[in-house]
């Protein structure tokens, strides 16, 4: 086929197309790159607008304080273990409450289907949910950090989608011919042959562990078990980032108390923007997944 | 009921029941795997649901949600004329429309601008620059607007130093609370929302461009003729479940993003709720908005669903 050549306005098209797209890059880009180098620059430089598109007056200090501070570590140990033992409970009740809800000879799927999509538009509210907890003895109580959460109707939706779409029942009946049982058939083929969706669950639920705040908010009183979000709040937000300078002075304290901010946000974030570009194909096919009709 | 009809019905149960056993007996595995997570809806989600009463109740702790005395509609009429009332409503709907207006059709042009590069890596690069803000979270977010919008050492005021302008306290200032949440939103997650849409176009028929093309339609014109009618769907879909989310401004972010400068602007239902609730120790009263808000969020969401269905074939259910 011969090529058409393009028009004058396609070409203009193009144009507009590529510097719209640019300047997106630069505004999602410039403040984040901002960040890094503020947070390696002078504090003083920083706060009279002398940094701009590369560090002034190098210096480590920021990170110096933030590794010195006793509530981050203990922040991100907590969120580590929360994240952890969230993930793994999240994971295996949405495959186990995924699988059934895919096969088709399951009587009662959509009878549970509309239970859990109630849920998702209808709610007790903060209120009687925190009664609920309280009654259960949760409150104040780290376990509640990995249970509240336990299973999202989103993910259940994608991951039994996918098990629909990849494991057919035709395979169940083959394998019960072998003395397969349900269980076994879970553990020993359909997890195997869904390494795709667990990376999935992993990444959704494990993103938002980490930066679970809300939870810790309303049902965490002793700062023992304060997740780093929540840390981060104190320091980052309510402006306490001036009691990790105890020794510093007056205005230098403040200057400081701003660098600090700079290198928090990094500190914080680092784990899950260091991951984040290679499990990016796994988030897209998540979404893809999920979008797929159902 | 006759004899007849009454032996007949028998029948039918007796014969459900004994399909009911076979089917048991065959897929019990599956309803014991699905046991935990229904224990898990039924204490968090369903349990919470039967507390909803105490909105109707003066509630007291020692008496518990059940024993505590009905004291009929007085929280909500409390509610109705506080002198918060309008105030919250405005703050609310005023948040969440023009969150709906600025930030609903962005991702959508991103995706179809998106859709349109044909240079592999440039496409990659936009795609991956542009999801990374959704990962950070909102108490950083606000942390990085904080810093941002500072008065002092705040870039976004240096910016404004350079062209001689006076600095703004822009946190402070009730104007500018809509904004800076509606917008930093916008940041956070243009690009993570346009990956739905560009799932959708990924599965337009390559034969339908190839069609306009020879037709000789202009870029512009395959975009108003084939890709949006063909995101149509997903977009009305999102946008219904939108609507059903319309009381429902970011608690996270308008609590985190709220200080007593600004509080006259920030103070929305959500935020309402809470400090009512868990801070003031009113659970009826706080209950009592909750369930308002909630009927509303699903009246709306009822209503778009039938025009809808009504008017473009598209719907939730």
């Amino acid at each position: 086929m011969r090529k058409i050549k393009q028009s004058r306005e396609d070409k203009i098209f193009d144009m507009i197309k590529i510097t719209i797209l640019v300047i997106a890059l630069i505004l999602v880009l410039y403040p984040l790159y901002f960040i890094v180098i503020a947070s390696v620059s002078s504090s003083q430089a920083v706060n009279t607008g002398q940094v701009w598109y590369r560090p002034i007056g190098f210096n480590l200090e920021g990170y110096r304080r933030i590794f010195d501070h006793a509530m981050i570590w203990m922040g991100y140990r907590n969120t580590i273990l929360y994240t952890f033992l969230g993930t793994s409970i999240n994971v295996l009740l949405t495959l186990t409450l995924a699988y059934p809800l895919s096969r088709k000879t399951f009587r009662g799927g959509r009878f549970i289907m509309i239970f859990l999509l109630i849920t998702m538009y209808f709610n007790g509210g903060l209120i009687p949910r925190y009664l609920v907890v309280q009654k259960l003895g949760l409150y104040d109580d780290w376990k509640i950090m990995v249970l509240i959460n336990a299973v999202n109707v989103f993910n259940v939706i994608i991951a039994r989608t996918f098990l629909k779409s990849s494991i057919p029942d035709s395979l169940f009946e083959a394998a019960t011919i072998d003395g397969c049982s349900h269980i076994n058939f879970l553990w020993k083929i359909v997890m195997p042959l869904s390494k795709a969706i667990i990376a999935v669950l992993i990444l959704y639920y494990g993103i938002a562990h980490w930066n679970e705040y809300f939870t810790a908010l309303i049902y965490l009183n002793d700062e023992k078990l304060y997740s780093l979000q929540l840390v981060l709040r104190s320091l980052l937000i309510e402006s306490q980032a001036q009691d990790m300078l105890e020794s510093a002075d007056g205005a230098q304290q403040q200057d400081i108390g701003e660098l600090l901010k700079y290198g928090l946000i990094i500190v914080s974030s680092l784990p899950v923007l260091i991951l984040y570009p290679l499990l990016q194909k796994y988030f897209v096919q998540g979404v893809m997944i999920g979008s797929v009709k159902g | 009921m006759t004899s007849e009809t009454h032996a007949l019905s028998q029948g039918k149960k007796g014969k459900t029941w004994k399909s009911f056993k076979i089917v048991l007996r065959r897929d019990y595995q599956l309803y014991l795997l699905v046991i935990p997570s229904i224990i898990y809806f039924l204490v968090f989600h369903y349990a919470p649901m039967y507390g909803i009463q105490i909105a109707f109740k003066d509630f007291s702790p020692t008496l518990g949600i059940t024993g505590s005395p009905w004291a009929g509609l007085k929280h909500f009429e409390r509610f109705f004329s506080s002198h918060q009332f309008w105030r919250l409503i405005k703050n609310t709907l005023g948040v969440s429309l023009y969150q709906l207006i600025a930030g609903f059709p962005i991702p959508i042009m991103l995706a179809l601008l998106i859709n349109q590069v044909k240079q592999k890596h440039f496409k990659k690069l936009v795609q991956t620059v542009t999801y990374i803000p959704h990962f950070i979270s909102i108490v950083v977010l606000v942390g990085m607007i904080n810093v941002f919008l500072s008065p002092t050492s705040g870039l976004v005021n240096h910016v404004l130093e350079l062209f001689g302008r006076e600095p703004v306290y822009f946190l402070g200032e009730p104007n500018f609370f809509k904004s800076i949440f509606v917008w930093s939103g916008v940041w956070q997650s243009a690009g993570w929302g346009s990956i739905i849409y560009l799932a959708a176009l990924s599965g337009v028929n390559p034969e339908l461009y190839e069609a306009a093309k020879v037709d000789g339609a202009s870029k512009f014109q395959t975009i108003r003729n084939i890709d949006l009618p063909s995101i149509m769907p997903t977009i009305i879909v999102l946008l219904i479940m939108n609507l059903g989310r319309i009381m429902n401004v970011g608690f996270q972010k308008a609590y985190l993003l709220q200080n007593p400068l600004n509080a006259g602007a920030s103070e929305v239902i959500q935020t309402y709720m809470y400090k009512i609730g868990l801070i003031g120790m009113q659970f009826e009263y706080s209950t009592a908005i909750s369930l308002f808000n909630t009927l509303i969020n699903v009246i709306l969401l009822v209503t778009a669903n039938q025009l809808s269905k009504k008017f473009t074939e598209n719907s939730l259910w």
